[in-house]
């Protein structure tokens, strides 16, 4: 299955007529882990957004093998996992365990085979003995983790966090980060913390203005502080970017990522 | 953010102990009972006193077997009682008839204290069945015995939305009321409540906002105008037999003291 994102001359307008996206061209390869940089009101929301066809613009956009339309809405939304910014958003069952079964039954799945699904995601986030409780009752870290997990139970291929570290404390963003290396999917991250880019993701993206002004290895983006600071960005100060190594990666996204490129698909000539 | 505790919201968690067989009875066993509890105590007059006292021991055997102790139970009635009994409060003074108690500048009539009387009493058992049905059966389960007991989906829906939500505003409205602390607001005359206005203003915005990216995280899982339900309800025979139980213990006493309140 592939599971990348070709995205070809992507607009967006707000209702109002404010241009969100003006133009995106952007190519994510099986496996890989992206890290889209950008100031608030860079569009990275929005193209989140558009990954799950919750917002629909003009040109092309094929996500993870799906071409993005309203026929295609079902498949690509077990395709692509979405974790929203603010985790009370996306936990809106009385129960941590209710949560994560929401998807899976959406997807049609019987009660039994979506309380493994359950007990698989929260596994992999470390929450299992959280799965009775309700999300009031869970820190912000915790909420955080059991949003990966009910998006991670649908066994999506592709992985989309927006902010996933906004909020939390040194601990919790550390957990988190623990978390985030072992999970075997193509991710796209929407972030602020350039540090937890630079552990996380190989490639780096800069939005600005609705447009990807900057595609490349993510220490060369980090590694530019002329960049950054065109694009309101920044490193921590006194923060060493070689002294942070690159989180290493499950086997299987190391074999998947030795494939050459993907070529575009028919209709994607960009 | 608040865990469990220090919230004001505390006193609508479980209470007892949560092993306990009332605690694991059917969500739909427990309504049925409780409500049946309620609805024979408000149906009985008052000269048949007896049917109050076995809704009493009903409701004390309830709490006994779930060990949920009075204090437990004083603590959640404490709140709710008070608004109950505020509408009768004025009953003794307009209904007449009988023996009259002068207290100053008003007058007490016997018939209005016998029908406070009748009103406190089953406004009592109606409150302790609620708190008891509460202290025993957290509020999801509550809403998933309501579902199979064929509410509305609608309803039951709201119902654990703003259960869900409830504490996320309750902890946002803090936040407020400290912002307008923390800027010396403190509200002395009328003319100082239009801050609270903009500030109830940018509550509901701040909800209306939520509830669309409520609704997109609902869709970008799946959503399809269905909730699911992970784990069907089946009635056992202790569900069974304590529905029974209640029903022996309260409905011959009722029937046999005649109909009408």
């Amino acid at each position: 299955m592939s599971c990348a994102i070709h995205a070809v001359e992507l607009v967006y307008r707000y209702p109002n007529g404010h241009p969100a996206l003006v133009g995106i061209d952007l190519h994510v390869r099986h496996g890989e882990r992206v890290a889209v940089l950008g100031p608030n009101g860079a569009g990275k929301t929005t193209l989140m957004l558009h990954l799950n066809g919750l917002m629909t613009g003009s040109g092309a956009l094929e996500v993870a093998g799906v071409d993005v339309g309203p026929k295609t809405l079902p498949e690509l939304r077990r395709r692509v996992g979405l974790v929203f910014q603010d985790p009370d958003d996306q936990l809106f069952m009385p129960t941590v365990e209710e949560d994560v079964a929401f998807g899976p039954l959406n997807m049609g799945l019987e009660p039994d085979a979506a309380r493994a699904r359950v007990s698989e995601a929260l596994g992999a986030v470390r929450m299992e003995a959280a799965a009775e409780r309700a999300p009031h009752q869970l820190s912000m870290g915790e909420r955080r983790r059991v949003a990966i997990a009910t998006v991670l139970a649908m066994r999506p291929s592709l992985l989309v966090l927006d902010e996933p570290s906004a909020n939390l404390d040194p601990r919790a963003r550390r957990e988190l980060l623990e978390v985030l290396t072992r999970i075997d999917r193509t991710m796209l991250v929407t972030t602020h913390d350039l540090p937890l880019a630079a552990e996380l993701c190989e490639r780096a993206v800069i939005l600005a203005r609705g447009r990807v002004v900057a595609d490349g290895a993510c220490r060369e983006i980090l590694g530019n502080e002329e960049l950054l600071r065109a694009n309101d960005l920044e490193l921590p100060a006194g923060f060493d970017l070689d002294r942070v190594a690159l989180r290493p990666r499950p086997a299987a996204v190391i074999e998947a990522l030795r494939t050459p490129p993907l070529a575009a698909p028919a209709g994607f000539s960009s | 953010m608040g865990g469990l505790g220090n919230h004001s919201l505390e006193l609508t968690g479980l209470a007892g102990d949560p092993a306990s067989p009332v605690h694991r009875l059917d969500p739909r066993a427990k309504i049925l009972g409780l409500v049946a509890v309620t609805l024979v105590a408000v149906s009985t007059p008052l000269e048949a006193w007896p049917v109050f006292g076995a809704c009493a021991l009903v409701l004390a055997c309830v709490a006994t077997a779930g060990r949920v102790s009075g204090r437990d139970v004083w603590r959640r009635v404490r709140f709710l009682l008070p608004l109950v009994l505020l509408a009768a409060l004025f009953l003794p003074f307009v209904r007449s008839g009988g023996r009259t108690y002068d207290l100053g500048p008003l007058t007490a009539h016997q018939a209005g204290l016998e029908v406070f009387g009748a009103v406190a009493i089953k406004a009592t058992i109606g409150t302790v069945s609620a708190v008891l049905l509460g202290a025993t059966t957290t509020f999801p389960t509550v809403l998933r015995g309501l579902e199979a007991m064929r509410v509305p989906r609608l309803l039951v829906m709201i119902a654990a939305f703003m259960y869900r939500y409830l504490f996320v505003i309750v902890e946002e409205t803090g936040r407020m009321r400290a912002a307008l602390a923390a800027r010396a607001y403190r509200p002395r005359t009328a003319l100082h409540a239009g801050a609270l206005g903009r500030v109830s203003t940018a509550m509901f915005l701040r909800t209306y906002a939520r509830g669309e990216r409520v609704y997109h995280a609902m869709l970008a899982r799946g959503y399809h105008g269905r909730m699911p339900q992970l784990a069907p309800l089946v009635l056992r025979r202790p569900d069974v037999l304590f529905v029974a139980l209640v029903l022996a213990a309260i409905l011959p006493l009722r029937v046999a003291t005649g109909v009408g309140a």
